[in-house]
Parts: structure tokens; C-alpha cells; sequence
């Protein structure tokens, strides 16, 4: 690959940008409570489908509920969640890759085989599967989520414990008498944290489209809440008459995963990571 | 090479072995008791006596060992079950489905590519020009617009506003129009990525120089040695783009209300009607597997270094 | 117009990168000159140029990266001028190329026949393709390659370098140009295999009266073949003579240092062999 000054200095100024953008939603997250205007899932009808106005900046929807506040809540679902699958199913994902990379043999051999074969199929159809057998709902939503997430982690993982246990590093270590933790914190996790922030970082991004996604198809986040998936499906009935309560939250669910998608390959370049 | 596609095939056998112990798996962990489903879909009041019998007659009561082994005899035959809401099999529901899904996913296969190809070669040749920069943003919009809002957005324009095309279900070819778009986008994205990596890589070889010593025309280096090289990467990640089309499907039958396979998946999520689950999720691992299957054997087609041993002669 | 002889005229020929902010000269003031039936033998470290003034000959060069400037006339006629298609025609067919690696010279997924008589083909529309393969197999069997008829069937991994190499060399035979520039030809192959590529290329001289410029790091290679050599160092010629002028009496110091780098006994070895054949 030719690194020209242009696209080096351009992947820099991606990274930038886009976590600034990231962190602005996430701020808006956090802070939506305070900042939002009205209430969103307060029903009135009086408001119902009012045009943008100085008390509603993005007008109402069929409900009389504030559009701006109702996306601003949206994000906090979205980002919030996704953090949540992406935090837990990291925790998992090391806590196997690890164990699995150590002992190795026919487990490791087993386990390894079991997250290729999640990785490979595809995401929604297991997570639609799970949540078949086990009921709609936000917790089983979550939890399948969470379920096909932690294989990627698991993966760069047991990779690193293997290529450590290969290198004698983790023998040596114990031969000085480190103590586990410290070879973890020493060794493991300065090799992971790349791959797993680019991976994270995509992943994200895949997250909040499948919660969308699902919330849409009526199986997550269930009415009244704010998410935007379920925002476009309430939408999509009054497309003649209103598109915009369908167009406002479609283009913060694109926004949002743009940006981790472009700072996620910004960072897997960067990184020279390569991902799924 | 007969050996090598034997064994292929072999190797197939006990991941659908593998996807069957799921299967039986996962229904015996859902909280949902067949017997008690089917007499509510028939709406017959489920006490204890008649809920006993139907558990016998469905075999529940047998040994686990023995209800698997039936299922996958029933299984071979295509038997999936009857369908808690209608207690119609649910192959014959399946199958009444099927086409119209294979329809719309084998159009929007064919459009990514006929949009794809030249596109992501396009996008190599000129590199950094715009048209590059135009399948840059192709893929990160096809990559990131959710599919669902994609689909209502093309409603909204094609339909509502010009009134050129339907607004939903399944007839003419303008039926097709927008859901196949839909679809497609998302392959689009990848592919023409894809593409261009690829060929920018083919581009540096060393045989394209060759070429061009020997004095071949440039449009036949392009089409015919170039492109042939660069496809391999693209068919080996066919696998992964049948999952994005099986998601594909599961959406935008959704959107558009059109009469697939997909859409009845979700219905049957929502009704919890667990054989239609079970035979979807087992449909796709097969036509999975299946695929992987055709890939490396089309692979070993169009590689002729990957089958034989490769022996140089002196 | 046509200087009768003299086949290649590179005058003053220079290459610079295309950077704006330090132009940089790759090539500078190359001046060499072929007559039928001669080798010039261009001798030089790795990065002294000698492939890419191989690739300024052909025309080969990206004019967004590098600048060219100076004139290479093949039988008289000016190359630098020439729009591409009338360059693409030269190529192959007046100016032929052996490559320094053979194993990736060819499309791996085309056996060596289709890739041979599509050279042929694309030169000669009216070659039909009985005509080509018949042309493709005596030249293979000229060549003195085993079994030519199936050797066209095989796939380029399927060959050792030895053998692609010649196939080269048979290609560029059919088409007959007036000048084959072997770009290290005998680089990537073991010793058995260098004595059969020198042996063709020499048989390319003595039978078709083909000009050869011939690169090659390797003194025992240039040795054996040249008439003249030139000596390459940083992109430019510090020395050029007849070749028993430079070995002998070398004038410049680098040739000196050339020279002396290399193993005395493996290249008075080599050349008795070669006075053997």
C-alpha cells in the first residue's frame, strides 16, 4: 500500500473527528435527561404532528410527543445499550479466549471452531433465532446481542494467550515469579488493546444497527420508549402525510454508525489490524 | 482432485450433525412446551390430562437419545413439524414461500454485481479520482444506512411522492424495483471495496508488466487476466455476503411486504411458533454450509494451483 | 532516416521523479547504442537503474510519477513521441522482453499455450489458432523445452524457472523483434538452467541477427555474452567499452571495484564452459 502524506495525514484527522463526534453523542446521551425539553414519552394529543416550531424544533409526532426530545432519548438507548453488549460480551470474550488459549488441546480446538462458525453466520438470523426460542423481549434482545459479540473478543484473545504461551513468555514470567495478574496486565493486555479497540469500535457501530433493526421489527425496545428503530417503524405509518418522523431518527442511526465505521477502519489502518 | 472435492463434501457431514444437536438443543431449552402451543393454536383448552396425551403423542416423554434421532429422520424427510398456528406443515407453508425469496435475492445478487464490477475496477483504474471517491461513499452509506430506513426512504420518493413504483407486495417487475435496490446496496458496498482492493493489488503484479511487454491491449490485460485474478478474493468472501443477503431478505420482505420466507420467520417469532423458528434457523446453517461447499470447489475451479500437488518439473 | 545498423539509440535519456518539492533524477544522461546482431551487456549494484532504464526504453513509465526526457530511437524512429497504441505494437513485436522473474511473469490461473498464442494473436490478427499453437510449439521445441505439446497445457506453477524463462525467450523468438532486452535473466535460476538460458539467447543472436541489451548484475553472465559493456552506478554510465577492454583495463574506479568483487575462480570456471559448448 502507498502511504502518501495525504492519506496518513487524513486517517489522523478521521481519528480525530469522529471521536470528537462519538463523544459528543455520547455527552448528549448522558445528559438528555437534563438537556431535552419536553418529556418523551408524555402523551398529547392536542400536539399531535405540529410542524417544527420554537417549542418543538423538530416538531411533534402522532402522539403530540417532542420529536428532538424523543431522538435525543433515542441515542441514550442506542449508545447505552450498546455499550452494555459491548462491555459484557468483552468481558466474556476474554475470560474464554483466555482460558481457552491455556489449557489449549481438544477444548481450546472445540471452542475455537464453536466462534468461528457464530462469526461466520450471520448476526441477525442468530439473534432473530435466540430470541424466537426464547421469547421477544429487551432482555433476551440484549442477551442474544451479547451472545454472537463476545466471539470476536474470545478470538484475539486466545490468539495472544497462545502466541504468548509459544513464545515461553508466560513460562519465563512465571519462572520470575510474577504473579498471574501482573502477566496479564503486562503482557496480555497491551497486545489486545489494539485489535479489540478496532474491533469494538466496529462493533459498536453493528449494534446499534441491529438493536435498530430488531427494535424495528417490533422485538427490542418496545413502544412507549424512545429508540430510533422503533421511532421509524411508529414512522412509517404517517410516511404520506409526515416522512420526517421517519427521516429525523434514520439519519442519527446513519450519523452515528458512519462514524464508528469510519473510525474504526481509520483505526484498523492505523493500527494495520485486520478485521472480522 | 476427486479426492480433495470427496473429502470436501465428507467434512460437511458433522457440521450439519453439529447444527442439528443446536437445533434439538435450543428446543428443549425454550420455555415453550410444544404440546401446549399446538392445543392453543387449535384453541382447545390445555388441561392437564389432554396436555399429557399430546405430549405423548408428540413424544416428549420419550428419552432425549430417541426424540433426537426421530427428529433428524423426520428431518431428512423435510418433515419440520406442523406449525403451532396453523397446524399446517411447515414445509408445505415453507415451500409455498420460498420462491418468492430466492426471487428477490437472486435479482439483487445479480444487480450488485452488474453494479459492483465495473464500479470497483473503475474505482482501481482511477484510483483517487472521483468516481473512486463515489464507491467510497457507496460502501461506507451501504455499510451504515440501516436497511429498513433505506427501503422507506425509496418508498417515500418512488411511491408516495413520483408514484412510479408500488408501494409494497409481489407481481410485476416493478414489484421488484425497489426491494431488490434495498437489498442490494449493502452488497454493492462490499463488493466494490472489495473489488478495488483487489485489483489494485493484481495491478502491481508482476504478470500485468509482463503483459504489457509482451504488447497486450491494455482493455484485454484489465478483463481478462486482471479481473480473473481479482475475483478469487471476492468469491472466497461470497460466504460472508450470504449472510448479509439472508439479513437482506428478513428486512426487507419486512418493508415491503413482500411474500417470503423472511417475513414469515418474523411472524413466527412473533406467534412463537418454534418449528417455523427451527426450520429457518436449520434452513439457513444448510444453505450456510452448503455454500461454503460450492465456494471452495468453485475456487478449486478457478485455481488450478490449489488442487494438484504442484510438482515443478525440471 | 534509418541509420542502417544501428538498431536501439538512447540519447541523453533522463528520468526524474515527478516531486515537486525535490526533483529528484533516477537516470541521468544515459547514452547507449545497439547495431544488429550486438549485446550490450549494462552492468551495475541493485537500485544503479538498469531496470528502469529497461522500462524508459519501453515506454513504461507512469508519466504522473516520473518525468522523462531525452530520446530513444528504435530503428530510427523516435519512441518518446509515440502515441500508446502505436507503443503497444512495438511492444513484443519489435521489442521483446525477457523478465527477471520468471515464476511471476505469467498469469497464474492461463496455461503457458493460451498465454503464448494470445502474444501471438495480438500481434497477428490473422493468425487463426491452429496456426498459433503449431508457431507456439516449434518455437517451445526450438527452445529445446521437453514435450512441447503438453508443456502448453501446464499451468505457469507447474514449471520451474529454468523453463519459464525460455518460454520467454520463445515468445520474444516468434515475434522476432530487432531487440530483446533481457532484464537479469538468468538471476532467479540455478547454475544448469543459466547455461541453457545463455545458450538460447545466444542462438538468438547468431540465428536472427537480434540486438540484445542485456542486464545483469552478474559479471560472469556479461562476460560470456557481451560485445560491449556499460557500467551502471546511482543512474548514470561511468563507464562503457568493448568487453575485453573492461574487464582487462577497467578505466573507471567503480568498474575496478566491480570487479574485484566478484569470485575469481566461479567466473574463470563459467567461462571455460561456456568456450566448451
Amino acid at each position: 500500500m502507498i502511504h502518501t502524506w495525504r492519506s496518513a495525514f487524513r486517517g489522523q484527522y478521521a481519528i480525530l473527528i469522529c471521536s470528537i463526534i462519538i463523544a459528543l453523542f455520547f455527552i448528549v446521551a448522558l445528559l438528555a435527561p437534563w438537556i431535552a425539553p419536553h418529556s418523551p414519552i408524555k402523551v398529547d394529543l392536542l400536539q399531535k404532528l405540529k410542524g417544527p416550531s420554537m417549542d418543538h424544533w423538530l416538531g411533534t409526532d402522532h402522539l403530540g410527543r417532542d420529536n428532538l426530545t424523543r431522538v435525543l432519548y433515542g441515542a441514550r438507548i442506542s449508545l447505552g445499550f450498546a455499550t452494555m453488549i459491548f462491555l459484557s460480551s468483552l468481558l466474556i470474550g476474554i475470560l474464554v479466549g483466555s482460558v481457552s488459549g491455556y489449557i489449549g488441546g481438544w477444548v481450546d480446538s472445540i471452542l475455537m471452531r464453536l466462534c468461528e462458525g457464530i462469526m461466520a453466520f450471520p448476526n441477525l438470523v442468530l439473534v432473530l433465532g435466540i430470541v424466537g426460542i426464547f421469547g421477544p423481549g429487551l432482555m433476551q434482545v440484549l442477551l442474544a446481542l451479547m451472545l454472537v459479540q463476545w466471539v470476536y473478543y474470545a478470538r484475539i484473545c486466545r490468539n495472544m494467550v497462545v502466541s504468548l504461551k509459544e513464545r515461553h513468555f508466560i513460562a519465563a514470567a512465571r519462572i520470575s515469579g510474577s504473579s498471574s495478574w501482573k502477566i496479564i496486565r503486562r503482557h496480555i493486555i497491551p497486545n489486545v488493546q489494539r485489535p479489540i479497540i478496532v474491533i469494538g469500535t466496529l462493533e459498536m457501530g453493528w449494534a446499534i444497527m441491529d438493536i435498530s433493526a430488531l427494535s424495528f421489527l417490533g422485538l427490542g425496545v418496545q413502544p412507549p420508549n424512545a429508540e430510533w428503530g422503533a421511532m421509524i417503524h411508529e414512522g412509517t405509518s404517517y410516511i404520506r402525510s409526515h416522512p420526517e418522523l421517519m427521516i429525523y431518527p434514520g439519519i442519527l442511526i446513519l450519523i452515528v454508525v458512519i462514524t464508528f465505521n469510519i473510525l474504526g477502519e481509520a483505526l484498523s489502518e492505523r493500527y494495520g489490524v485486520t478485521r472480522r | 482432485m476427486i479426492g480433495y472435492i470427496g473429502k470436501r463434501m465428507l467434512s460437511v457431514i458433522p457440521i450439519i450433525f453439529v447444527a442439528t444437536l443446536v437445533m434439538f438443543a435450543l428446543i428443549h431449552i425454550s420455555p415453550v412446551d410444544p404440546a401446549e402451543a399446538y392445543l392453543t393454536a387449535a384453541h382447545i383448552y390445555p388441561t392437564e390430562e389432554v396436555l399429557e396425551q399430546k405430549r405423548h403423542e408428540f413424544g416428549l416423554d420419550q428419552p432425549l437419545l430417541t426424540q433426537y434421532l426421530h427428529m433428524v429422520g423426520r428431518m431428512a424427510t423435510l418433515d419440520f413439524g406442523t406449525s403451532y398456528l396453523t397446524n399446517q406443515p411447515v414445509w408445505t407453508e415453507v415451500a409455498a414461500r420460498l420462491p418468492a425469496t430466492v426471487e428477490l435475492a437472486l435479482w439483487s445478487m445479480l444487480f450488485a454485481a452488474v453494479v459492483s464490477i465495473p464500479l470497483g475496477i473503475a474505482a482501481a483504474v482511477y484510483r483517487n479520482s472521483w468516481i473512486d471517491m463515489l464507491s467510497r461513499c457507496i460502501s461506507y452509506l451501504g455499510a451504515s444506512m440501516p436497511q429498513f430506513w433505506l427501503g422507506y426512504l425509496l418508498i417515500f420518493f418512488f411511491s408516495v411522492k413520483l408514484d412510479w413504483l408500488p408501494v409494497e407486495g409481489r407481481g410485476t417487475w416493478q414489484n421488484l424495483v425497489l426491494p431488490v435496490i434495498t437489498l442490494s446496496l449493502v452488497l454493492i458496498a462490499v463488493y466494490t471495496r472489495l473489488l478495488r482492493t483487489s485489483v489494485l493489488e493484481q495491478m502491481q503484479q508482476t504478470y500485468v508488466q509482463y503483459a504489457r511487454v509482451r504488447g497486450l491491449r491494455e482493455r484485454m490485460i484489465m478483463l481478462k487476466h486482471v479481473l480473473r485474478m481479482s475475483m478469487m478474493p471476492l468469491i472466497s468472501g461470497m460466504g460472508i455476503n450470504l449472510g448479509k443477503l439472508l439479513t437482506g431478505t428478513i428486512i426487507v420482505e419486512q418493508v415491503f411486504s413482500w411474500p417470503g420466507f423472511g417475513r414469515y420467520f418474523v411472524d413466527a417469532i412473533f406467534n412463537r411458533d418454534i418449528p417455523v423458528i427451527q426450520c429457518y434457523v436449520f434452513f439457513a446453517a444448510c444453505l450456510f454450509i452448503l455454500c461454503n461447499l460450492l465456494v471452495d470447489l468453485v475456487q478449486l475451479y478457478m485455481d488450478p494451483r490449489i488442487s494438484s500437488k504442484g510438482r515443478a518439473e525440471h | 532516416m534509418e541509420n542502417s545498423g544501428k538498431v536501439l539509440e538512447v540519447d541523453n535519456l533522463q528520468v526524474g521523479l515527478n516531486n515537486r518539492e525535490q526533483p529528484q533524477l533516477l537516470l541521468e544522461n544515459i547514452h547507449l547504442t545497439l547495431e544488429k546482431g550486438s549485446i550490450l551487456g549494462l552492468v551495475g549494484e541493485s537500485g544503479s537503474g538498469k531496470s528502469l532504464t529497461c522500462n524508459a526504453i519501453l515506454q513504461l513509465l507512469n508519466p504522473r510519477q516520473m518525468a522523462v526526457s531525452g530520446s530513444v530511437r528504435l530503428h530510427g524512429r523516435e519512441l518518446t513521441s509515440l502515441p500508446d497504441k502505436e507503443m503497444r505494437r512495438i511492444r513484443g513485436r519489435e521489442i521483446g522482453c525477457i523478465m527477471q522473474n520468471p515464476m511471476n511473469a505469467f498469469t497464474p490461473v492461463y496455461t503457458i499455450g493460451s498465454q503464448f498464442m494470445e502474444t501471438l494473436r495480438t500481434h497477428y490478427p490473422n493468425l487463426s489458432k491452429a496456426q498459433a499453437r503449431e508457431q507456439a510449439i516449434s518455437a517451445l521445441a526450438d527452445m529445446n523445452l521437453p514435450e512441447p505439446s503438453r508443456l502448453m497445457k501446464c499451468y505457469p506453477f507447474q514449471l520451474s524457472g529454468g523453463m519459464l524463462q525460455r518460454v520467454m525467450i520463445a515468445i520474444s523468438m516468434c515475434l522476432r523483434p530487432a531487440l530483446v532486452i533481457a532484464d537479469e535473466p538468468t538471476t532467479a535460476l540455478d547454475v544448469v538452467n543459466q547455461l541453457r538460458v545463455l545458450r538460447e539467447l545466444h542462438r538468438l543472436r547468431t540465428e536472427c541477427g537480434t540486438a540484445i541489451l542485456l542486464i545483469s548484475h552478474d559479471l560472469g553472465v556479461i562476460s560470456q555474452l557481451a560485445d560491449e559493456v556499460a557500467v551502471m552506478q546511482q543512474g548514470r554510465i561511468v563507464e562503457q567499452a568493448e568487453v575485453h577492454q573492461l574487464f582487462n583495463h577497467p578505466a573507471h574506479a567503480y568498474t575496478q571495484t566491480l570487479l574485484n568483487a566478484r569470485p575469481l575462480t566461479a567466473l574463470s570456471g563459467s567461462r571455460h564452459a561456456a568456450k566448451q559448448k
